[in-house]
């Protein structure tokens, strides 16, 4: 038992830097996935995902794989794309998902042609997948200060963020914080993926988001609880996805990614609120 | 001609989307404490009127004056635009009501959890606060909605079509609280179908086609001539239609 859980993250370094990492990525990304999720925009997270590239690949253009220089671009990118889609839709009869869509199949195409100019495979490897076993100080306090950032900004931003999604029209008309509420948010959305952006690439930074989040809806209808449980099912996955990774010579941000998925899948057929389980038999109907 | 005890004043106001009035130079005001129906054919602009109050709609032309400024109103909007799969509880959702108190950050004092529970009594649904919404049926939604609007305690209330769909029961229970508004100098404005509901309930009344069509009194602007005039007036919609000149000279 030692040898399987606990040995692997105590003797090696890396692995002590990946587990910090994955727990700063699971604290903020999970509560930020479940908002995403409840205000049905799981798949935007997915697409602002694609939307860090290019600016990501600028940076890498101009300074190689320097954490500073991916961070900025990829947040600057991110912001452009999510506030443009959050205008055009807002204002426009557009609806968020299309303009969102137009959006990052831009910058998307436009990041694979970035990154095409000047890049090895391996440098290509690390910017779609991450390298969330060389986790270096700076980069480890970036997910830290992010995940930080986040959950005091939920905090702050509870109350409209939950009115914004259940009742905007009752919001705006008791209160201008709609707009700004949502902006914010969508900001917080692009801090994640630009987090998750550094330990697992640009196609699964978002995976640490939404997997948590749809399987902490099967364990509760309580917005608080389910916030709680993404953070738990996030840290669960990261550290399975570790060790799963270490012991099968697996590569580290699938394997969490996969890990992640499993335990999606199980709260599917086990989760007491809907789980597939419970909708097949439900037992014997109540008297009231 | 105008007076301080208008709770709403138009001039001239004309409401549209894009560039196509919906509500065509309205002029007049709701004095402040009266219980006014809006009544109208479907496509007359009831609904856009309401928003124009309200304020997410601007106005295409003119200005709507309300009595002071900031002064609060409580919205009803039609029912079908909650999202009632969020899992909320119905004590949160009535607790909404105290926005303009508690506003982002402000948390919710003990006699703020005693009013919450007077107006959940109010409306008939002691027991359900721990439910989530999403279990509701359309007439229980309708009483926590109204809850919460007792609770936004506001000088002016607007209600649009809040008896749709709803119950005889339920419609009397609401019907209540709408004559306690009315009781407490509330300005009441409701956008109603049923015009015996508003012969029997509504002094003051709005007849509305796009243009105003009668504004006074209930038993003289339900006339049969004005009812005729207003389903007349609610036309196709134009594609050639020219600019509209009037009031610029």
């Amino acid at each position: 038992m030692v040898d399987l859980f606990y040995a692997p993250l105590a003797e090696f370094e890396f692995m002590q830097r990946a587990l910090v990492g994955v727990i700063a990525i699971a604290l903020g990304g999970g509560p930020v996935g479940v908002f995403l999720m409840l205000r049905r925009m799981s798949l935007t997270g997915d697409a602002m995902a694609h939307a860090i590239l290019p600016g990501a690949a600028v940076g890498y253009l101009l300074a190689g794989l320097s954490l500073p220089a991916m961070t900025v671009g990829g947040l600057f990118a991110g912001v452009i794309v999510a506030v443009a889609a959050g205008l055009v839709s807002r204002f426009t009869a557009l609806k968020e998902d299309a303009s969102l869509a137009a959006f990052y199949l831009l910058s998307l195409a436009l990041g694979v042609t970035i990154v095409s100019l000047r890049g090895s495979n391996v440098d290509l490897l690390h910017v779609l997948f991450g390298t969330v076993l060389a986790l270096d100080d700076g980069t480890l306090l970036l997910l830290a200060s992010i995940s930080t950032i986040t959950v005091v900004a939920l905090a702050v931003l509870y109350r409209p963020l939950v009115l914004e999604c259940v009742d905007p029209i009752f919001l705006r008309s008791v209160s201008r914080s709609g707009t700004p509420t949502h902006l914010i948010f969508l900001g917080l959305v692009v801090l994640n993926l630009v987090g998750g952006f550094h330990a697992l690439g640009t196609l699964l930074a978002v995976g640490m988001m939404m997997l948590p989040a749809a399987a902490s809806r099967f364990w509760t209808s309580d917005i608080t609880m389910m916030m709680l449980v993404s953070v738990l099912v996030g840290i669960v996955s990261g550290i399975s996805g570790l060790l799963l990774s270490f012991h099968a010579e697996l590569p580290a941000g699938p394997a969490i990614i996969l890990s992640a998925g499993a335990v999606y899948v199980i709260s599917l057929v086990l989760g007491r609120e809907g789980g597939l389980l419970w909708l097949a038999w439900p037992g014997r109907h109540l008297e009231a | 001609m105008s007076s301080a005890t208008a709770a709403v004043r138009f001039d001239e106001v004309t409401l549209g989307y894009g560039r196509r009035p919906a509500v065509h130079h309205l002029d007049g005001e709701i004095p402040a404490g009266s219980l006014i129906a809006v009544v109208g054919p479907n496509g007359a602009g009831k609904s856009t009127l309401l928003k124009g109050i309200v304020g997410t709609l601007k106005p295409l032309e003119g200005h709507i004056r309300l009595k002071g400024p900031g002064s609060g109103i409580a919205y009803l909007p039609q029912a079908a635009e909650i999202d009632r799969t969020f899992p909320l509880s119905v004590y949160d959702l009535v607790a909404m009501g105290l926005w303009s108190r508690s506003g982002l950050f402000g948390g919710i004092a003990r006699r703020d959890h005693i009013k919450i529970e007077e107006a959940l009594a109010a409306v008939g649904l002691i027991g359900f606060e721990r439910r989530p919404i999403s279990t509701l049926s359309g007439g229980q939604m309708q009483r926590a909605l109204f809850a919460r609007l007792l609770l936004q305690d506001a000088p002016v209330i607007l209600l649009d079509e809040p008896f749709t769909a709803i119950d005889a029961k339920t419609t009397a229970d609401l019907l209540d609280l709408v004559r306690r508004w009315h009781d407490e100098s509330r300005t009441v404005v409701a956008v109603l179908h049923d015009l015996d509901m508003v012969r029997r309930t509504f002094p003051q009344t709005l007849l509305i086609a796009r243009e105003p069509v009668a504004w006074g009194e209930t038993g003289e602007v339900l006339s049969p001539e004005n009812l005729l005039k207003a389903r007349r007036m609610v036309e196709a919609y134009d594609p050639h239609a020219d600019v509209c000149h009037r009031g610029a000279a």
